[in-house]
């Protein structure tokens, strides 16, 4: 049943890993606004028509 | 303001990826299901035999078509929400070319018998590692469009595609730890119970952050931009984003339950699995709430209506899945159908129909025109419903129905129904139904893909689509805007490096110490344990090759139903030589870990011939070619090796008279075959027509059976010596 100290290592791991990018989101402000991102998802900005492309774009 | 384009061609293409492997994968689903009412109907073909169809199924549904599906939604999705084109077009290239030439691999291995056996992870090694190669191709595209977003918040799906992608990471690398035999051979380093639990670590992982987490994602994206309303609660989505990853990960051992696995591992796994109720329902009210106020649009929108059921379906599997981990339900439900219907209703509907919904989204949008008929779509919804429906509700039943004849006692405490047949041609009719609610699934989705040619045909040609967007200002920690610079790329680069160095590390460490560990920790518990003769050996690959497993458990359950059909339950020191384990997950027929010596080599090689002839009514296919092909020797001695290295006992000489043990083994099966006296008469025919006609003959100790019944009259009976030796003394 060794393997089973592994598998809560890796799970841990895991966890810190994901408890770390959860405090890193929170501090940075990630969830700070838990209203505008759920509206602005639903606007996509590509709404101004082709004839407003600039033929200069390159494509990144 | 700047501008680029989003990249709409590898959207398309694993569009058309998903919808083409999809078929497939419901087609050899729907071959599957009829094996059970005709399993004779592909006779004498090996690669179109069940055993080895089942894991080209599961692989084809989970990794061809949702895996597709989820590459599909994410790229598409992504740019939108990081206003970013992705990182780079040739790793997405990488990710699409390399992903199907791995599902054409499987295609092809799967089939030809080429297995690893563990469930969900069955491609051999060269395929493990390029999965892991082409996964990380597609965490370094999206981690880096995320690096260069010009959207500072991240959307609560692309927090559920990073989870998506760390977690499906550490699962596969850890499972799929195999020593390397030959090119297309290799044993699990894990042995038996350890071997277990970390399969379904992963087998249940796979589950969680292969057809969850990531759907979950798209569903945060596609349900509201269908419905053209915000999400009910974002405050909920991420409350139950965190809980959902954090407790999904201790779920595992609840696939093994009542074995003999530890049990304070088992009752671990009951209790995040009960847990689990919450964050999964979180995000189905979520999804369903999100059209609150939208509900006349369901009415008419095909594409709100798949997702509607298919949130749905999330919700009813969801529920499912905790209460099966509850340990009365589970010993009911455990080994039978239920658990089928199960994975179908998140598989048909939570999966299925999500996708569906995507790609009817998707396609008029991308081909700049209108659906070609919403009427077809309607169809396509109903049918696919009703197809779910009968799918699921029939193998409810018969999970019910086999597992409580299973357990009924004659009031002499002798079994009900002692013959296992019994208990399978009483749920036929439901097999049947089963068989035409597949039917109606597939027939649906071969309508939207008549649907989308149509709609394709009258669209135009996909192009990159505009898009502009101001880019991010960076906000160094004491509140300065700080412009593009060197300060910008030191605060990048950091995180790119560490990310890449653990990966890195973990991926060194594990392939060093993982196997040091298992190598110690296989010093076995019960004395009388042995490892497998040479010839028990190669028997048990070719079980490995034909995909017994898939219907035949090898662990007896303590329960008194249990030790009375089988015998004595299932020890965990009898397995400690066992790369990889196989206890199985389902009885289509009955468990086979105390079959050793309970018949004679002739029945073996009766039943493998027709086991209708020893079984009347059997729904187990026949093996011809067991029978008539050559056992292949010539590895022997590398595959002992491999196991010595593994930490199996084998000696120096037992390796080198690896041979003549085969010999000596199969010679003796050879003479108690010629017990039966129609064998005898009919195998001696053959030599001498052979001789005749100065054809080469195959001796019948030279062929596979022979090993594969040297296996099969092994197989628990270890523990029966230590109770003779005991007796003697």
């Amino acid at each position: 049943m060794s393997v089973i100290y592994i598998l809560i290592a890796v799970s841990l791991v895991i966890a810190v890993l994901f408890f770390t990018f959860f405090i890193i989101a929170v501090r940075s402000g990630q969830f700070d606004d838990a209203y505008t991102p759920s509206i602005r998802m639903l606007f996509d900005s590509h709404k101004s028509s082709k004839k407003n492309k600039p033929k200069s774009t390159t494509k990144e | 303001m700047q501008q680029f384009y989003y990249d709409q061609k590898i959207v398309k293409n694993f569009l058309y990826a998903t919808i083409f492997w999809g078929i497939i994968g419901m087609t050899v689903g729907l071959m599957l299901a009829f094996l059970f009412i005709f399993p004779n109907y592909m006779e004498g073909i090996p690669w179109l035999s069940f055993g080895r169809l089942r894991p080209l199924h599961t692989n084809a549904v989970i990794f061809a078509f949702v895996g597709n599906a989820i590459f599909a939604g994410v790229y598409y999705s992504l740019q939108r929400l990081l206003k970013a084109r992705m990182y780079s077009d040739l790793l997405s290239k990488i990710n699409f070319w390399g992903w199907q030439l791995i599902i054409v691999g499987a295609a092809i291995t799967l089939p030809l018998g080429y297995s690893s056996s563990k469930e969900y992870a069955e491609l051999e090694w060269p395929f493990d590692i390029a999965i892991a190669l082409i996964w990380v191709v597609f965490g370094i595209n999206m981690i880096a469009t995320i690096l260069k977003r010009r959207e500072r918040h991240l959307y609560v799906a692309i927090w559920f595609y990073i989870a998506t992608f760390v977690t499906v990471a550490v699962l596969h690398i850890f499972n799929s730890l195999a020593l390397p035999v030959s090119a297309m051979k290799s044993y699990s380093v894990y042995a038996g119970v350890q071997d277990a639990l970390v399969q379904w670590w992963y087998g249940h992982n796979a589950v969680a952050f292969f057809l969850t987490t990531p759907f979950l994602g798209l569903m945060y994206y596609f349900v509201p931009k269908a419905a053209n309303r915000p999400i009910y609660s974002y405050r909920l989505s991420i409350v139950h984003f965190w809980s959902l990853i954090f407790i999904y990960i201790w779920a595992g051992p609840h696939h093994l339950l009542y074995t003999a696995l530890p049990e304070w591992a088992q009752n671990l796994g009951v209790v995040f699995s009960v847990m689990l109720l919450m964050p999964s329902w979180g995000g189905m009210i979520n999804g369903l709430l999100t059209l609150r106020g939208a509900w006349d649009k369901v009415r008419i929108d095909p594409v709100l209506k798949f997702m509607v059921v298919a949130i749905t379906g999330y919700g009813m599997a969801t529920f499912e899945g905790p209460t099966l981990s509850i340990k009365g339900v589970n010993a009911i439900a455990h080994f039978t159908d239920w658990i089928i219907a199960h994975v179908h209703v998140g598989a048909l509907a939570w999966n299925g129909f999500l996708t569906f919904g995507m790609i009817y989204w998707l396609v008029p949008r991308m081909f700049k025109t209108k659906l070609y008929s919403l009427k077809l779509a309607n169809t396509h919804f109903w049918i696919g419903t009703l197809g779910i429906i009968l799918y699921a509700l029939p193998l409810y039943v018969a999970g019910f129905t086999q597992a409580l004849m299973w357990k009924d006692f004659n009031p002499d405490g002798t079994l009900v129904y002692g013959n296992f047949l019994e208990t399978v041609t009483q749920i036929m009719p439901m097999y049947w139904m089963r068989a035409i609610g597949g039917t109606l699934f597939i027939t649906g989705a071969l309508i939207m893909l008549y649907n989308v040619v149509k709609t394709i045909k009258l669209g135009s040609q996909v192009e990159d689509e505009f898009a502009e967007a101001p880019a991010l200002a960076k906000i160094s920690k004491r509140g300065k805007l700080v412009g593009e610079g060197w300060h910008e790329r030191l605060e990048r680069k950091p995180v790119q490096l560490t990310i890449f160095a653990t990966i890195a590390i973990l991926i060194g460490g594990i392939v060093q110490i993982v196997p040091t560990l298992m190598v110690k920790s296989n010093i076995p518990t019960i004395t009388s344990v042995k490892p497998y003769t040479p010839l028990e050996l190669l028997g048990r690959d070719l079980y490995i090759r034909e995909g017994c497993v898939g219907c035949h458990s090898q662990m007896v359950r303590p329960f008194r139903s249990e030790v009375e059909r089988y015998g004595e339950y299932s020890k965990a020191g009898e397995f400690v030589y066992d790369h990889p384990f196989l206890w199985g997950s389902k009885r289509t027929g009955p468990d086979l870990h105390r079959v050793g010596a309970k018949y004679s080599d002739s029945w073996h090689f009766k039943h493998l011939i027709d086991p209708a002839s020893t079984s009347p009514g059997s729904i187990m296919p026949k093996y011809p070619w067991l029978i008539e092909d050559a056992l292949y020797i010539d590895d022997i001695e590398a595959k002992m090796n491999t196991m010595v290295t593994l930490g199996v006992p084998y000696t120096e000489e037992e390796v080198q008279s690896a041979r003549a043990q085969i010999k000596t083994q199969a010679l003796a099966i050879e003479k108690n075959l010629y017990d039966d006296p129609t064998f005898a008469e009919s195998y001696e025919a053959d030599k001498a027509n052979a001789a005749a006609n100065n054809e080469a003959f195959l001796e019948m100790n030279e062929r596979e059976i022979v090993a594969l019944i040297a296996y099969l009259q092994r197989l628990g009976t270890d523990i029966k010596v230590t109770e003779l030796t005991t007796e003697n003394e």
